[in-house]
């Protein structure tokens, strides 16, 4: 009888697991109830029960169903550049060609990317640890994914979860900051309306910057090439089905992959350590960083520029798509009603994404 | 090299290498607006579409 009972879970579970299915089920509370990232935090705080159910093997190497999601998605490297596909599919690059000068501010806004990197090493991480909780500054998942498995593995549930935590809290953590840094006066600067954009710069676009980045930095190559892919695809219109396919099923189909294989890395041995709270520190460090650096930036280009930039739209360099725009729009609309800053904030917000990548690469490239 | 002094160099490459790439972007952005302006793209369309009517 005490042998069968051996056999199922229950005569297995630890108070780790229970506090791991506490911690998942909270997930699922927040993507279900608060609606934070539900696309992510569903399959993520799915994968997290799962893989706290003792017996089950899920991840159990070269066996688990799960592990082989992992493997072969994340390990291979095969999630992160699909899902890159798919943004770009999704992206329109056109307010940022418009306006050009909102690509620097999206590298500025890597400024807490370097930051909480370097507090990372001071709290003892080594450098390929800290490159990974670093790199959640850049508020993009994909990415942190991406330079966590090829860095440090063992960090994967702890980045994963803070850079998607935080990037659903773009709108709690930014508005103080943006306050903070910023006058009455400022927030009030309106900006002159975006050009039209040609339909040959749209298509040049992602073939030009392909070329640069990957001449640049190889290293984000992989994650570089897939997104300006898909943007090919949209711009193109020459492949509608393939653009379409890359937005949506494809889209669909890796994230519910990459979110359950990100749960699933979350057992209670890896995931209840101290370490981890570090990494949730440091991440908020990292974003509140970014957040400033990227203000910061645009009154420093103020003080040199004749077409005044709202220091407002600088903290969407931040990628966290569209969320920091549309903050940086509320902002902006608190301050004076009529004053529209989305499409501004949309340039820094999908230059972001690139600056972000290129941090990768770098960091790929010098600590890999 | 220790981590700090390391990690310090890996700042100052990263930052730098994060804003030159982007800053060579811009350069090639206004080169392509330089290129293939707006107004002119549109003005060859027009006239694509009259030659069609003519046909």
């Amino acid at each position: 009888m005490l042998d069968m009972a051996l056999t199922t879970g229950v005569m297995h579970v630890t108070v780790g697991n229970v506090a791991m299915w506490l911690i998942g089920l909270f997930f699922i509370y927040l993507a279900i109830r608060k609606n934070y990232e539900p696309l992510l935090l569903i399959p993520i705080g799915f994968g997290i029960l799962i893989v706290n159910l003792p017996l089950t093997f899920l991840m159990e190497q070269g066996r688990g169903l799960l592990w082989r999601f992992y493997h072969y998605g994340l390990e291979w490297e095969i999630i992160p550049p699909l899902i890159f596909l798919g943004l770009g599919a999704m992206t329109d690059f056109g307010p940022m060609i418009a306006n050009p000068k909102t690509l620097i501010l999206g590298a500025g806004a890597q400024f807490g990317v370097y930051v909480a990197f370097f507090g990372a090493l001071i709290l003892g991480f080594n450098v390929r640890e800290a490159c990974s909780i670093g790199i959640i500054g850049g508020a993009d998942g994909p990415t942190t994914i991406y330079t966590t498995v090829r860095l440090s593995p063992h960090l994967l549930g702890a980045t994963a979860i803070a850079a998607y935590s935080y990037m659903s809290l773009v709108p709690i953590i930014q508005p103080p900051i943006m306050r903070f840094l910023t006058t009455e006066k400022e927030r009030k600067i309106v900006m002159k309306q975006l050009r039209p954009v040609s339909k040959r710069e749209k298509i040049l676009f992602p073939l030009v910057t392909v070329m640069v980045i990957c001449l640049i930095v190889p290293a984000s190559a992989p994650l570089m090439a897939m997104f300006m892919l898909g943007n090919l695809f949209k711009e193109c219109g020459g492949v509608r089905r393939l653009s379409d396919a890359a937005a949506n099923e494809l889209m669909n189909i890796v994230t519910i992959l990459l979110g359950i294989s990100v749960g699933a890395t979350m057992s209670a041995e890896h995931f209840l350590k101290l370490q981890v709270i570090c990494v949730f520190v440091m991440g908020i460090v990292a974003f509140a960083f970014s957040t400033a650096a990227g203000i910061l930036l645009a009154k420093f280009m103020n003080l040199f520029s004749t077409e005044k930039i709202n220091p407002l739209i600088g903290s969407a360099g931040v990628s966290a798509v569209p969320m920091a725009a549309r903050v940086s729009q509320a902002m902006g609309s608190e301050a004076d009603p009529k004053n529209f800053l989305l499409m501004h904030a949309m340039g820094p917000n999908v230059a972001g994404v690139i600056g972000t990548v290129v941090a990768a690469g770098v960091f790929i490239a010098l600590a890999g | 090299m220790d981590n700090l002094t390391f990690g310090l160099s890996l700042i100052v490459v990263g930052m730098g290498g994060t804003l030159l790439s982007l800053y060579i972007l811009t350069l090639l952005m206004n080169l392509l607006k330089k290129f293939f302006p707006y107004g002119k793209e549109n003005e060859n369309k027009e006239k694509s579409r009259e030659e069609h009517r003519d046909d």
